[in-house]
């Protein structure tokens, strides 16, 4: 006997992963467009300019290309593992956005340790890289995915130390208790006592991603494009979405746990009182998540890419230590009553 | 103190700061991009394009099957076949040009004692079907004739340096 | 059956399953994702438990780094399916005991203590996160065993380091990432001013 109210949560929690994941998927085409227009312009160019007004509509070309392309099935590839690896990549970069807190109640499941949650989920991405590249069957596929999990797994370390210093100022380990801790105007919140955490976690974020200059996985002078060069279509599609969402999370989890998620810049001047400026909402919220999601395309247009030994020096030799020393640091600091723990 | 000033600009990330100023810098000035249907670089009277065969202003085909064009080109992409005409002058009965074999070098022109093959500014043509890459001679004398204007302006600009 | 419980089942059935299914299947690259399979839907069960700390950490640790560096050596050996076969009446009897001991062990707690429902700890309450006491608990009452734990846990790295690690061989050469990076251009390029005048006059003085 299943009782109708559990049925209709059922429901309604399904329409609330439809609201989220909807806008995501439009966000990720028009960050495609927006990655080509902002590299251009970057490089002297325009960018996409001619498939509707100002190349608008570029994205959805670009999507009924991939979706009207045949699915290559490489010889001796594994087919059950080959078609399953991009759902594993997707999945994953998808869950984590259930705990992400959009304003103080806009939250799909208000889970306590969501903060862990995140962090397991993305730990768990890498999956899909290695089965695509192990599937495959192609030395440059296979070459790419163990490139990939390597630096995963080297650069979640010192995420999660960057994190835990999060954690220490913030006292709490829910995404939206972190949020809460951080009250008060631009100079409360974390990015500014834990500076050199807000950087490493970011570049950590942009080398879990596989994005530029880290982008060695797909590392297309050397190995093609690495795990994925099999994949064409709808399933290349799908492990291009992921890459892109977990961009976006990286960016949205960036300003959630360094830059105050949804509160105010001006919470504390007292001329704006209480305009629009200074009240908290998910409008502040996605206009940070959109200034760092413009941060990756700014990195990848910028800098030229690692080569593989100094990624490992960068993430082993010299992000972790520094994490290790400021969570020491991040301790006295909220000793020393320097950062407030807020609520 | 070299090594203690290389350190700490390396934990200040100051060259990557500089690196992203590069780029902002460039974002924000005017683009160099051409539209390019609607937009064109205007091209020099040297430019090598599409072949062409002239004629001389009465009507008469210039090309005197010498072959020269046929030897010179490092491609193997002319095929010339010849014959003595009714009037005792040797002329061409088959004039080939692979554009898939072409590098559009030019030795073509700059071989021809009787300015007959020309390469003519342009070049904004496709094939669609497999074949058409081989353009015979009556196609490079239609061509001629299409763009006898440009072509002889073109000769003309340039003879002061040749 | 609520939907939990139903939920309990089918995470159960898969568990059973997919652990059946890491000691049956032939390829190890597949034992090795069914394995990981295990991991999560164990996680799962434990998360229908609230004990969603132990759950996601035990998905963070285990399914997100320890059976990446599985896979990654198993893929990375070119393993004979038939040559791993071939030993298999011989280990049986071993494996036979092994199980069975263990199972013996597992009995006898629920025998003796799983008939008494667990108290709950002081300031537990049934619904909501027990991260906070989890780690209350740990780093009070059990604070020597989960030190301890830890140190064992750092000689046991430092010992894995220092019995793989040969040390640099003497006439091998290496890069040194940083004092490539630390390189200024200053270091490798000089910039020669030369005087053009000069270079005329010896000119005029060749010719």
């Amino acid at each position: 006997m299943i009782d109708m109210q559990a049925l209709q949560t059922l429901a309604w929690t399904v329409l609330k992963i439809f609201i989220i994941i909807i806008p995501i998927t439009l966000t990720v085409a028009y960050y495609t467009y927006a990655e080509r227009k902002v590299i251009g312009y970057m490089q002297s160019r325009v960018g996409p300019n001619r498939v509707g007004p100002w190349g608008l509509l570029q994205p959805f070309a670009d999507v009924f290309k991939l979706l009207f392309k045949e699915i290559i099935l490489p010889a001796n590839a594994n087919r059950f593992l080959f078609y399953l690896a991009p759902v594993l990549t997707l999945g994953p970069a998808l869950a984590a956005w259930a705990v992400v807190p959009f304003s103080d109640w806009m939250i799909l499941a208000d889970i306590n340790a969501s903060l862990l949650y995140v962090l397991a989920l993305t730990s768990m991405g890498v999956y899909g890289i290695i089965v695509a590249g192990w599937a495959s069957n192609s030395k440059y596929a296979f070459l790419g995915a163990m490139r990939s999990a390597a630096q995963i797994i080297s650069y979640e370390i010192a995420m999660g130390f960057a994190l835990v210093c999060v954690l220490i100022a913030a006292g709490d380990i829910s995404l939206k208790g972190i949020v809460q801790a951080q009250q008060g105007g631009i100079f409360d919140w974390f990015w500014l006592p834990l500076l050199p955490m807000f950087v490493v976690y970011f570049i950590s974020g942009v080398a879990e991603t596989n994005r530029a200059p880290f982008d060695v996985a797909e590392g297309e002078s050397e190995i093609v494009a690495g795990f994925h060069v099999e994949y064409a279509g709808a399933a290349f599609a799908v492990f291009f979405l992921a890459e892109y969402a977990n961009m976006i999370l990286i960016s949205a989890l960036t300003a959630l746990l360094f830059a105050g998620g949804w509160l105010s810049p001006f919470e504390n001047v007292p001329m704006l009182g209480n305009t629009m400026l200074a009240t908290p909402g998910i409008g502040w919220f996605l206009a940070k998540t959109v200034f760092f999601m413009f941060m990756f395309l700014w990195f990848r247009a910028t800098f030229p890419r690692y080569r593989y030994d100094q990624i490992m020096r960068l993430g082993w030799k010299v992000l972790i230590p520094l994490t290790i020393v400021w969570v020491v640091v991040a301790a006295l600091m909220v000793l020393l009553g320097w950062i407030e723990r807020g609520a | 103190m070299t090594a203690m000033t290389n350190y700490l600009r390396s934990l200040m990330l100051v060259e990557l700061f500089q690196g992203l100023a590069v780029t902002w810098r460039h974002m924000l000035q005017p683009k160099v991009t051409l539209n390019y249907p609607e937009e064109k670089t205007p091209k020099s009277n040297r430019f090598r394009g599409l072949h062409a065969l002239r004629r001389y202003p009465n009507g008469e085909e210039r090309c005197i099957a010498c072959k020269l064009c046929e030897a010179v080109c490092p491609a193997l992409a002319i095929t010339i076949d010849s014959e003595q005409r009714d009037d005792g002058t040797r002329r061409t009965t088959r004039y080939d040009i692979d554009l898939f074999k072409c590098i559009y070098c030019g030795f073509c022109e700059e071989s021809c004692p009787v300015d007959s093959i020309v390469e003519t500014d342009f070049h904004e043509y496709h094939f669609e079907n497999r074949g058409e890459n081989i353009v015979n001679k009556q196609q490079l004398l239609a061509l001629g004739d299409r763009f006898e204007a440009s072509i002889a302006a073109a000769r003309r600009q340039d003879a002061a340096y040749r | 059956m609520t939907i939990i419980e139903l939920v309990f089942y089918l995470f159960s059935t898969v568990l059973t399953l997919s652990a059946l299914a890491v000691i049956t299947v032939r390829n190890s690259v597949y034992a090795a994702l069914f394995l990981v399979l295990a991991f999560f839907s164990s996680a799962a069960i434990w998360m229908l438990l609230e004990a969603e700390f132990l759950a996601i950490t035990l998905v963070l640790v285990y399914v997100g780094a320890v059976m990446v560096l599985f896979l990654f050596v198993v893929m990375m050996l070119d393993i004979n399916s038939e040559r791993v076969r071939e030993g298999f009446a011989r280990y049986l009897p071993v494996g036979i005991i092994v199980a069975l001991i263990m199972a013996g062990e597992l009995m006898f707690v629920i025998w003796t203590k799983g008939a008494e429902k667990l108290p709950l700890l002081p300031g537990q309450t049934d619904a909501g996160s027990n991260t906070a006491m989890l780690g209350e608990r740990l780093y009070t009452a059990y604070l020597y065993p989960f030190e301890i734990a830890a140190v064992i846990l750092l000689v046991g790295i430092v010992a894995a380091i220092a019995l793989t690690h040969l040390g640099r061989k003497p006439q091998a050469r290496y890069q040194d990432p940083s004092r490539q990076v630390s390189t200024r251009r200053e270091d490798r390029v000089r910039i020669v001013s030369m005087p053009s005048v000069v270079a005329d006059q010896q000119e005029e003085d060749e010719a």
